[in-house]
């Protein structure tokens, strides 16, 4: 019997109406694990909250039941969903970094819930309990943990303390809403296989809420996939990742990159509609390649295809089976050593009185794209910052075609400046938010190039056509852009120096696959077209395969394998290299 | 072009948000109120400002609408005289103050560390000093003349906006798009002015309302204590002074003006308190 039984939720904004998921029904056993997949903007933490009887401030549960061990949770009194949370259905964060209260100690914070829903049990019971879960979740129960605050375990810790914290009750059902998001891979898998085993062994159902299809894919028994506040396909993990029929998770699936290096990622144009957007007919209408007229009209309904599996679609069944664009083996060719790019030797990088980088050395080829990878606080921002004159707190060589680079982007040469460009993480803290954007871009090309007036909204308008943004995006502000298209602008204002070289500092990192996958394709295009060499730093390895000729994998400041591609991942050299290619995620 | 027509128009968005809510448009009307009543005030008066009407502290009537003050002058007309000196002293103060506070903190915020540490400590220096107390002291020192007192006033305002125009300044040097600006070798003075300076308007707006109402207060104040402009002017804050000891006869000589100030003060208060809630919405909107 399901413990979980969901029924034609709808979820609407209570000002206007709109509605921001729209008839959701799944199910989840005992023990099973449903993975809810689907892109930024999609609901997929909308349903996930309402499960626990939550819903954001000025949005309702407008229609459909929830079912979850018995207790009706639509339009249940406040203190009665009280009494389920934390007891029967248990919550894990996203971010555990601001969900454990800061003051208080692990132990009191796990003894919480278990104070609130067995009152009758003595402090002794509930201590043993706490000891138990803590083991449970692979931390230690000694005395001196348990005193410890937050602030003194580390990030992967953090997380476990959250779960153990969500199954201190033996709840039923628990919610998961990114839990892995900003781990390490190495700490993700160690709490991925945690959660599983807890699930398995106690037999708690769970929804695992997440945007990685990957991560999804090992854990999950039954798959949900969301689009515009609809699931558009819902069946077991094989159906899914194997026979999928929707269109859209057969484009999310090809937009995932592929650790083995078979296959070239393959983006999604546009972006998910948010909730006051969508159109009319099927929501993936206007980005899908299958859209006939009736996909625009009308709403498509609700098929079964297989007892598990269902669909909504109106072209599922003609609609392309996507081949996978084989990759083509890139390796070495040549490594003359005369026409270095950009060579980095001996490169010691401190902050302060602590060493942060140690004895680095890359060299870079006129168009070669060369991957830098590690795990947080590997230093490999610190050194990118140094190449981009943002960091001068180094000794080492930095050389640019042979010529010694100032360490200070001031202390620089202007041609060297515009050769060199710089490419942030976040897309949403890179580009001044109080400026339209195509001054923006256009403020490089007068400063590179003295360019202004119509001769630069005429440059403005190409390099607009290189990153596939729409012209008209030129008077838009900021906040007016998707994360996506705000990453393309910060692209376009580094091509617009024409460089030689860009620094790509985790570029994609706070994109959804389908457009990573489309920014890879671009940066992929402009590689051909531009020969501008690229530095690509990333904690993703599988997206390195689909981009880079070479890889260096950092640790702690040093690198510890350093040669191409495909020879690195096919036989690594280095027992760090191996250990993070065995953790990250894949589809199998 | 676009370059300069932009800002603008996002700060015209604000400006359109705050004025929708209902606090800013009393804010607005009583502001609106007290400002005509010192432009335009003096063309309504029934007579001149200190020519002697009647016996003092003589009590309302049909000719005098709120009766006469110490002297025997008009309190009326008084009144509709003697928001000019007050209301535009405030305004140039407040425009002087915050403009040096925010050339300040500016400079501070994109200064280097230690230059930034000397800066800000001198300026604590500054602080130490009460503002009325500074502006008896100097007003005293050098005697009152209008100048002297918007400078004054002005110059008590700079210190505590640098404080605030750094912190916000501060937080806005560390996104990426300044060293983005940086990497590139932008000069200094053009990330203050186009980088650093189009993220602090809201800020800055909330600053220079405050500002306003302690520009009131104390321009009211050193006039009540008599450094301000001198007998026989009309003013508010002297209005006040001189008409308090016989307020329990005459009470409208000195209420009058103080509800003036009042008014004035909530009413700037209103807009700025409306502005701020809209920056904030707006601001959060845009960092995500």
């Amino acid at each position: 019997m399901s413990v979980v039984r969901v029924e034609n939720i709808d979820i609407a904004i209570t000002r206007g109406g709109i509605k921001i998921v729209e008839n959701i029904s799944f199910e989840i056993a005992p023990g099973e694990i449903l993975g809810l997949v689907g892109e930024s903007g999609s609901g997929k933490t909308t349903v996930s909250m309402a499960l626990l009887g939550h819903t954001r401030k000025g949005a309702v549960i407008e229609a459909g039941s929830i079912l979850i061990d018995g207790h009706q949770i639509v339009g249940a009194k406040e203190e009665d969903l009280r009494a389920l949370r934390g007891g029967t259905i248990a919550y894990v964060p996203q971010d555990p970094g601001t969900a454990l209260n800061p003051g208080l100690r692990i132990s009191k914070q796990i003894l919480e819930s278990l104070e609130k829903h067995h009152p009758e049990q003595s402090s002794e019971v509930h201590m043993e309990r706490v000891r138990e879960i803590l083991t449970e979740v692979a931390l230690p129960s000694d005395k001196d943990f348990l005193m410890r605050y937050p602030h003194q375990l580390s990030g992967g810790q953090q997380q476990r303390v959250a779960i153990a914290i969500a199954f201190a009750c033996r709840p039923k059902v628990i919610v998961c809403d990114e839990p892995t998001t900003g781990l390490d891979v190495t700490t993700q898998s160690r709490v991925l296989a945690t959660i599983r085993a807890l699930c398995r062994e106690h037999g708690v159902a769970a929804l695992y809420v997440s945007h990685d299809l990957a991560v999804v894919s090992e854990l999950a028994d039954n798959v949900a996939v969301m689009y515009a506040g609809k699931i558009v396909e819902i069946g077991n993990r094989d159906e899914i990742f194997f026979h999928s029929s929707h269109p859209y998770t057969r484009r999310l699936i090809r937009a995932l990159p592929d650790i083995a290096g078979r296959n070239q990622i393959l983006g999604i144009s546009g972006y998910a509609p948010m909730p006051w957007e969508r159109p009319a007919g099927c929501a993936f209408a206007p980005r899908c390649a299958d859209a006939q007229a009736i996909c625009s009209q009308e709403v498509p309904s609700h098929t079964q295809l297989t007892p598990t599996h269902f669909i909504d679609c109106h072209r599922h069944k003609d609609a392309t089976k996507i081949a996978p664009t084989p990759r083509v083996d890139r390796d070495l060719v040549s490594a003359s050593g005369e026409s270095f790019l950009l060579s980095i030797d001996g490169l010691d990088g401190f902050y302060g009185s602590r060493q942060v980088l140690f004895d680095t050395n890359i060299h870079i080829e006129p168009g070669e794209c060369v991957a830098l990878v590690g795990e947080s606080g590997s230093g490999k921002t610190t050194l990118s910052r140094c190449i981009g004159g943002l960091h001068d707190d180094y000794t080492g060589s930095i050389s640019y075609f042979g010529t010694e680079l100032g360490k200070h982007a001031m202390e620089r040469k202007k041609e060297q400046r515009r050769d060199i460009q710089y490419i942030f993480q976040s897309p949403y803290a890179s580009i001044n938010p109080r400026r339209p954007i195509g001054a923006t871009i256009g403020r490089q090309l007068d400063l590179f190039f003295g360019l202004k007036g119509t001769e630069a909204q005429l440059r403005i308008k190409e390099l607009l056509d290189l990153v596939s943004l729409p012209h008209s995006i030129v008077t838009s502000f900021p906040d007016q852009l998707s994360g996506g298209e705000r990453q393309r602008v910060a692209i376009a204002r580094a091509l617009a120096a024409q460089p030689k070289l860009i620094v790509c500092d985790e570029i994609t990192s706070a994109l959804d696959v389908s457009v990573q996958a489309s920014v890879i394709e671009t940066l992929n295009q402009l590689r051909e077209s531009t020969q501008v060499g690229l530095l690509f730093v990333t904690h993703n390895l599988a997206l390195t395969r689909t981009i880079a000729d070479r890889v260096a994998v950092m640790r702690k400041g040093t690198i510890v394998e350093y040669g191409g591609i495909d020879s690195v991942f096919n036989s690594p050299k280095a027992d760090y290299t191996s250990r993070l290619l065995e953790h990250t995620p894949s589809l199998k | 072009m676009a370059k300069t027509l932009k800002p603008k128009s996002q700060m015209r968005v604000l400006t359109a948000l705050t004025f929708k809510q209902t606090y800013a448009k009393i804010g607005a009307v009583l502001v609106g109120a007290i400002i005509f009543i010192a432009l335009f005030g003096p063309l309504f008066a029934p007579h001149t400002f200190d020519e002697f009407i009647d016996a003092p502290n003589a009590g309302r009537s049909p000719q005098l609408l709120l009766g006469a003050d110490y002297l025997g002058r008009d309190v009326w007309t008084r009144f509709l005289c003697g928001g000019r000196s007050i209301i535009g002293l405030s305004f140039a103060s407040t425009i002087l103050g915050v403009g040096l506070g925010l050339i300040i903190g500016l400079f501070a915020a994109s200064a280097k560390a230690r230059t930034d540490a000397l800066i800000m400590r001198g300026n604590d220096i500054l602080l130490a000093f009460p503002q009325i107390v500074f502006v008896l002291l100097v007003v005293s020192g050098f005697g009152s003349s209008i100048f002297l007192i918007a400078i004054t006033v002005g110059f008590t305002h700079a210190p505590r906006t640098a404080r605030i125009i750094r912190a916000a300044a501060a937080e806005v040097m560390e996104r990426d798009f300044i060293k983005a600006a940086i990497a590139v070798g932008e000069k200094r003075r053009r990330i203050i002015l186009s980088e650093l300076l189009p993220n602090v308007t809201s800020p800055l707006l909330v600053e220079f309302g405050l500002r306003m109402t302690y520009s009131i207060g104390l321009v009211a104040a050193v006039s009540f204590l008599g450094l301000g402009l001198q007998p026989p002017a009309a003013d508010w804050g002297l209005m006040i002074n001189e008409n308090r000891g016989s307020m329990t006869v005459q009470p409208w000589a000195v209420l009058t003006p103080i509800f003036a100030i009042a008014v004035f003060t909530i009413g700037v208060n209103f807009i700025t308190d409306s502005f701020a809630k809209v920056a904030i919405g707006i601001d959060r909107k845009g960092k995500e």
